[in-house]
């Protein structure tokens, strides 16, 4: 299972993911959360920690970290409460960050990673909630630091994993797959250029087979997806060189610097700091009922790969189409209701995870943006499939010209545009005849040869004839009438 | 450390006080961020008690104390974390009242300690206090600490309450009153009381409290725990005191501004929370005293299942002379061995200005009740001040 580097040693990674609740005010106060507005004027005297504020929980912020626990399968906790992390920091404005320590919300939990020998459930530790702290600016004026307090208590969830991934493949696969979670379930944009979701990676090595942990390694700033892969190899990598070269891994806090594709020590493990952490004495502990998680385990939708699963059983997909559709909510949701139109399900997937997802690729686009309904695209794979268009036809003139703003207000369907533009497949057997003769009679020796055994011809014959047809004719039946007249 | 910093906000209790036509006329001096018995450790200076300009009025809230004492205004405001308004008013012979932990929001009062802190009451008399409670109490959207328990008309069922003539099952504690730190002539005045109290009707029952040399440790324990982390916002980065020093990173930048911001009181207080806080000390002190605490709890829950009110002293001395205990730290905190019990319980409690001594320096007796039954404690109270004659 695990990737063995250099013939003897196995990694082991852990991951710690902050993701930033998409709640529209602040953990603990009211302050709006959006992204982008001038610095520090989201700041109540509640974010500025004046003197005599106190904070108030953010129940959206309770909900979504319980949608998240439910869709990571893990024990939700009934009794849960806040800590205070004690540090002093120039953008945390009360010099404690609110969080939770020894009672978080929810416990354990699986998350489902692909891996060379198929899916793996990574088991997690936990999931909390806490606070964010603003952010501090250091290159705007020389010798001077800048503090904007606008994201100082935003409610983030971090998503503490078991160390229980073995290369940085399945700690990509691992960041993949919960920001298609947590998007799925609508708890967060998790947008990492906005860094609404920021990745620490916890990385050891040890003996290839052993099952002791070593020394570990705590590595910052893992900001993009690229940088996750990019730090733990790197990582690991110079750990297996410290080690071969008689050294020792020490614990460390390291932070990767995208520029050199490098990782540097910031802290030793002697350097780490004493939280003093205790429970929140101005938040009474978190009390949930049992109704209110069922309520939002009733209004969860069908997880990902339950959908995949379906896809594959019911639909009959292969693995690879059913992941496609999975891939994002709002085209499993687009295919779903395609499939409320038609039964033509592998047809479906054909069209959405081909000429639509190059749509969505080349534009930019969601789904949505597409201009194409799913019930008109159950309307094209109907004409296809009875005959009356071709598939490269329908893909590349009639998608096309359904796309065009305004096309479907007319009232028009799928069938008035392709009669329109003239290219429903015609059943007249006698303008077939005439256009297989043209063809056949512009390539006599290719006719020669077919008839002398070079059968694997047809093809282009059929070609010729689509092309004088302007792709009205119905190759399968072209087909057939050449076979018939060519004996 | 506060040195011209304008709140830019209400509390919950003023923005209470002015909707119902109050008139605010001043802000009172009290110890720096509440620490202290005295009034001694105020960055304007102690404030002297009316009863003896000699004397210390208290603390911490001794301004408020001697405003009301004075005859400045009809009521003042408080807070009380360990005494800090029924203290001073014994000291100074005004009422103080400490409702229960959570009855009034904490929404705009610097935090002491967050699980002890409550928002008090200096009157002249039973009635006043019972007013500013009722305008003042209640749930609030900005404090999730606060009761949601609705408030009770104590005002005007307060004469209702103290007309029924009610005779009620009070204790003491036997080592309260027995304990060597006690003034003699404020025990005598008690153990007078008591019998009076007796003579009236009422049944006065001596009760055992083993763990009583217990609640002054476990209460420095965790105040100076949450204080140490309250009083980190006062970095010098957003407001108070900065340093006019050039320093020569971060660190020597908050060392400097809260070095200097803060007075000594402070500084030993946060050292001692940040102490107890460390993770190799947490669970020999920090840890222990949560346990204490929770035993209290249960003890005062069985006392207030067979008793209406606990009688006590308010401290073990009169108000002392400025300067006196200044050199005995240990022996100013031991002094808070008769308040802390409420804060640490969250039960209300109240001093009332019964006594004065043979020098006309004022003391009196604190009662405490069960949790938010201030109604019962406040006609108590009243029936009290009556019978001793002092309404």
């Amino acid at each position: 299972m695990a990737t063995i580097y250099q013939g003897k040693y196995e990694a082991v990674i852990g991951l710690e993911i902050h993701v930033q609740l998409d709640t529209a005010s602040k953990l603990f106060c009211a302050d709006s959360t959006k992204f982008g507005a001038e610095p520090n004027t989201h700041i109540s005297p509640i974010t500025l920690a004046l003197p005599g504020t106190l904070p108030k929980i953010n129940k959206k912020a309770i909900e979504y970290a319980v949608r998240l626990g439910l869709a990571c399968q893990c024990e939700i906790m009934p009794y849960n409460f806040f800590a205070r992390k004690n540090y002093f920091y120039p953008d945390l404005p009360k010099g404690w960050q609110t969080t939770q320590h020894t009672h978080p919300i929810c416990m354990g939990g699986l998350v489902p990673i692909k891996t060379q020998t198929g899916i793996r459930q990574v088991q997690m530790h936990h999931i909390h909630l806490e606070e964010d702290a603003g952010k501090s600016i250091h290159d705007i004026y020389e010798g001077e630091s800048c503090v904007d307090l606008n994201r100082a208590g935003t409610a983030l969830v971090e998503i503490v994993s078991e160390p229980d991934m073995f290369s940085a493949d399945e700690a990509w696969n691992y960041v993949q797959e919960l920001r298609r979670l947590v998007r799925w379930i609508g708890v967060s944009d998790a947008n990492m250029e906005e860094g609404s979701l920021r990745c620490d990676a916890n990385i050891s090595i040890r003996p290839a087979g052993d099952t002791r942990l070593g020394t570990r390694v705590e590595v910052k700033n893992l900001n993009s997806t690229r940088n996750i892969k990019k730090a733990i190899d790197f990582e690991i990598d110079r750990m297996i060189r410290l080690v071969e070269a008689g050294g020792m891994v020490q614990q460390q806090t390291r932070s990767f610097d995208a520029a050199t594709g490098t990782t540097f020590a910031i802290r030793d493990k002697e350097q780490a700091n004493d939280y003093r952490y205790f429970p929140e004495p101005d938040l009474p502990p978190i009390q949930l009922s049992q109704s209110f998680i069922e309520q939002i385990r009733a209004s969860m939708p069908a997880l990902p790969q339950q959908l995949a699963h379906k896809y594959q059983t019911s639909f009959g997909l292969s693995p690879y189409d059913a992941e496609q559709l999975v891939s994002d909510k709002d085209i499993a949701v687009y295919f779903e209701a395609a499939t409320q139109k038609t039964n033509q399900y592998k047809a479906v997937a054909n069209w959405i995870n081909g000429p639509i997802r190059s749509i969505i690729n080349e534009e930019h686009l969601s789904i949505d943006q597409v201009g194409i309904t799913p019930e008109t695209l159950a309307d094209i794979i109907q004409l296809v499939d009875t005959g009356k268009l071709n598939f490269s036809v329908a893909s590349t003139r009639l998608l096309p010209a359904l796309r065009t703003p305004g096309a479907d207000q007319k009232g028009q369907s799928a069938l008035d545009i392709a009669t329109r533009l003239n290219l429903i497949q015609t059943d007249n057997e006698d303008l077939l005849e005439t256009w297989i003769n043209e063809a056949l009679e512009s390539m006599p020796d290719k006719v020669q040869a077919y008839q002398k055994g070079k059968k694997g011809l047809i093809g282009l014959f059929v070609g010729e004839v689509k092309k004088r047809s302007k792709g009205k004719a119905d190759p399968g039946r072209v087909m057939d009438l050449i076979k018939e007249k060519l004996g | 450390m506060l040195s011209g910093y304008t709140a830019v906000y209400n509390a919950t209790v003023v923005d209470r006080l002015l909707a119902e036509g109050a008139i605010i006329i001043g802000r009172q001096n009290c110890d720096e961020f509440a620490m202290g018995s005295s009034n001694e450790h105020s960055a304007y200076g102690p404030v002297l008690n009316d009863a003896d300009n000699t004397r210390v009025p208290g603390g911490s809230s001794g301004g408020s104390a001697v405003a009301v004492q004075a005859g400045l205004c009809m009521v003042s405001l408080g807070s009380d974390t360990g005494g800090s308004v029924r203290q001073p008013a014994d000291f100074c012979g005004v009422v103080g009242l400490k409702p229960s932990y959570g009855r009034i929001s904490r929404y705009g009062l610097i935090a002491y300690a967050s699980t002890f802190d409550q928002i008090g009451i200096f009157s002249i008399n039973i009635p006043d206090a019972a007013l500013i409670l009722e305008v003042i109490a209640g749930a609030d959207d900005m404090d999730s600490t606060v009761s949601q328990e609705p408030v009770v008309a104590y005002s005007s069922l307060l004469s209702e309450e103290r007309n029924a003539g009610k005779k009620y099952k009070l204790a003491y504690f036997r080592q309260a009153l027995e304990h060597p730190s006690l003034d003699p002539e404020i025990k005598s005045a008690i153990t007078g009381l008591i019998d009076r109290l007796t003579a009236a009707g009422h049944s006065v029952t001596a009760i055992d409290f083993e763990l009583l040399d217990y609640v002054v440790p476990t209460y420095y324990v965790l105040t100076t725990a949450e204080a140490s982390t309250n009083l980190s916002r006062y970095d010098g980065v957003k407001f108070g005191h900065q340093t006019a020093e050039k320093t020569e990173d971060l660190t020597a930048f908050y060392k400097k501004n809260r070095s200097e911001g803060f007075g000594r009181e402070v500084k030993k207080r946060i050292m001692l929370g940040t102490f107890v806080l460390s993770a190799f000390y947490f669970d020999a002190y920090f840890a222990k005293a949560q346990q204490i605490r929770r035993l209290l709890s249960q003890k005062s829950q069985e006392i207030f299942n067979n008793y209406d009110a606990l009688i006590s002293p308010n401290a073990p001395c009169v108000a002392f002379k400025l300067g006196e205990k200044q050199g005995d730290a240990t022996e100013m905190y031991l002094a808070d061995i008769y308040t802390v019990f409420a804060n640490l319980v969250g039960i209300p409690g109240i001093s009332l200005p019964l006594f004065r001594t043979n020098d006309g320096i004022p003391f009196g007796i604190q009662v405490m009740s069960d949790q938010l039954k201030e109604l019962s404690l406040l006609a108590l109270s009243d029936q009290l001040m009556q019978s001793e004659g002092k309404h």
